[in-house]
């Protein structure tokens, strides 16, 4: 198991090093480059010159990735160009909310989700079952901003529960979380009832219940832990997700964040931090990825011994 | 008697399943129940242990009865008392009937603790025990392993502990043998024959074997398209079999010095649970000796000898390969 997770981790390696060359060049793709918004309107092709080579944007493409790589592999991320400050305390400082909100949402998505996919897989055809499936996908569809602002109307302007919009205190949190959390646990709600019905028309429930065993321990001991597997499997999919993916909800709350921090930084072409964030959002993928892979073999002892 | 059937009659839905079936079993005593696929074994096995429910199946008329206390009607919460307990099921293939994510020794500790309420450590002493009785080598490490680190022979036997684990009266094995490899089936066949006399519990048996019948059965009873075509003791029935179609089973055995071409199997399919006839003989389409009565007609059981026939041209005395040149 050891040496599996050591294996895996060495693996990523270039993973993560084809990750930076993609990340790298769609950047340098891109019309337009940061210099036009650090220039003073009226400014001549000479001071765009100096800068140019000041940020040594003027070197090889080749040149310039492997500066940035050497640099980034010795956790250095280099200074903002347009935001003038060290990438890595831009990141520090919006890290946490994204992993706070990320975080409750996984949280509140998880729990919601498995619960509702139990009761529907228990129920399964009955029109509790038919219920909950229906509004989940309902609520599937609707797109996330969408629900924010619903929500914001209902709550903080109607009623005034909850702040509209910012990120001091828990209360501000509460909306976020409720937005993002639910389109979760539409997803996992889903897997989890496809799941349990895949398990519970397996050949061992039936002995389960020659055994004289309770329904509710079936379903719960048994039953779930079959059910789980590929549960955990997306939800630890989700993790990078959940991260990059909430910037809609972080614009309609005004809420900081590595969602909101790369879409300011991509708008002024801040390279820096546009590579920072997206290399932070892709590591956050592949970890989640590797931490599925790990959870699987954790639960599962026919994973375990193949990997022997 | 230990488990007396009457008249049991079984639907899923409108579709009837099982008609007017009849056969029992005491202690000490092995009931081969036989029949094609889809002659309703399976489902006679799920009725008696009250899980047909779970598939939507209804008893629609008869009885069962055992130890004395009616089974047909009883409520989901006592039945669950009971299955496990004094009746086990051992389920048709071992390679999928358990837990894959649970180790060997939970599951089976799971029943001891459930009906014994014996602690986690109790229980695993009987398991071992158990375990060790049906000749497990090394029963500790086994209980520790997974069930996909075992053979298929050795998760059968796992099986039949958990029948073991709570001290059944009466098991009932859905074709314990048919997953396994010939020489594992034999060892199988043996270890249940065995605990049936050391242990005097009822033990029915389902299969499709009818060497497995010949070895180890007291009683057959021959189903087929849901309706009970004869019952009787062994002997007479591998002897002198009166209904056509346990003589067309038995001619379905393969023997030694047979002449090449000489081993019959039986002509047409059994039919189709949505073309059941009511007043004929469900056989009468696949029979040598079948007449227009046939088409017409229910045969009823009646005696025939030590056994009871549903049929309108019972086969004579002798022992004969006439019926299966239909």
């Amino acid at each position: 198991m050891l040496g599996f997770a050591i294996r895996r981790i060495l693996m990523l390696v270039p993973v993560f090093l084809a990750v930076s060359v993609i990340i790298f060049l769609m950047i340098h793709m891109l019309p337009g480059d940061p210099i036009d918004n650090l220039l003073r309107i009226g400014a001549g092709p000479d001071q765009r010159a100096a800068l140019t080579e000041k940020y040594g944007l003027d070197r090889p493409l080749y040149e310039q990735y492997l500066y940035w790589i050497g640099n980034v592999v010795q956790g250095d991320f280099g200074n903002a160009i347009v935001q003038r400050r060290p990438v890595a305390s831009l990141i520090g400082q919006a890290l946490p909310y994204s992993l706070t909100l990320g975080g409750l949402a996984l949280l509140v998505s998880t729990v919601l989700g498995i619960t509702v996919g139990i009761i529907a897989a228990s129920f399964k055809g009955s029109w509790l079952d038919q219920g909950l499936m229906g509004g989940v996908l309902f609520g599937s569809m609707l797109p996330n901003f969408w629900i924010g602002l619903l929500l914001i109307l209902v709550f903080s302007v109607s009623l005034g529960w909850t702040p509209v919009s910012g990120a001091r205190g828990w209360e501000s949190l509460i909306l976020p979380v409720v937005t993002i959390g639910l389109g979760g646990t539409a997803l996992v709600a889903r897997v989890t009832r496809v799941a349990m019905i895949d398990a519970q028309g397996r050949d061992f429930v039936m002995l389960l219940h020659a055994k004289g065993v309770h329904p509710v321990v079936i379903q719960l001991r048994h039953v779930l832990r079959h059910a789980l597997i590929p549960v955990v499997t997306i939800l630890a999919l989700r993790i990078g997700w959940i991260l990059g993916g909430a910037v809609t909800v972080e614009v309609v709350f005004a809420r900081p964040g590595l969602g909101s921090l790369l879409i300011k930084s991509l708008n002024q072409h801040d390279y820096p931090v546009v590579q920072a964030s997206l290399l932070i959002l892709a590591m956050a993928v592949l970890l989640g990825t590797l931490l599925g892979d790990l959870l699987q073999a954790a639960m599962d002892p026919r994973i375990r011994d193949n990997l022997k | 008697m230990l488990m007396e059937v009457k008249e049991l009659s079984l639907s899923i839905g409108k579709v009837a399943l099982l008609d007017r079936v009849s056969f029992s079993v005491d202690r000490g005593q092995v009931l081969g129940l036989v029949g094609e696929s889809g002659s309703g074994k399976s489902l006679t096995a799920l009725a008696l242990t009250g899980l047909v429910r779970r598939i939507g199946g209804r008893i629609t008329g008869g009885s069962i009865a055992f130890d004395g206390q009616e089974l047909s009607d009883l409520p989901e919460p006592a039945y669950r008392k009971l299955r496990g307990k004094r009746i086990a099921f051992i389920t048709q293939n071992p390679m999928s009937a358990l837990d894959a994510l649970k180790t060997i020794g939970d599951q089976v500790d799971q029943v001891s603790r459930l009906h014994l309420g014996l602690s986690r450590k109790a229980a695993r002493a009987h398991t071992v025990d158990i375990l060790t009785r049906l000749r497990i080598p090394e029963a500790a490490t086994v209980a520790r392993a997974y069930p996909h680190q075992l053979s298929g022979g050795m998760k059968q036997r796992v099986v039949i502990a958990m029948a073991l684990a709570a001290d059944a009266d009466l098991i009932i094995a859905d074709e314990p043998t048919t997953a396994l490899d010939v020489t594992v089936q034999a060892q199988i066949v043996m270890i249940l024959s065995e605990l049936v006399r050391k242990r005097n519990i009822g033990l029915i048996l389902i299969t499709h074997d009818m060497g497995v019948v010949a070895q180890i059965c007291d009683k057959v009873c021959v189903l087929y398209a849901g309706r009970v075509a004869e019952s009787g003791p062994v002997g007479q029935l591998f002897d002198t079999p009166r209904h056509p179609y346990s003589a067309a089973l038995i001619g379905c055995i393969p023997r030694e010095c047979m002449a090449p071409g000489a081993l019959k199997g039986i002509p047409g399919t059994v039919p189709s649970a949505l073309n059941y006839g009511a007043e004929c003989c469900r056989f009468a389409s696949r029979c040598a000796r079948a007449d227009a009565l046939c088409h017409t007609t229910r045969p009823l059981p009646h005696s025939q000898g030590a056994a009871l026939v549903a049929c309108h041209h019972p086969q004579g005395t002798a022992a004969q390969p006439e019926a299966l040149d239909v």
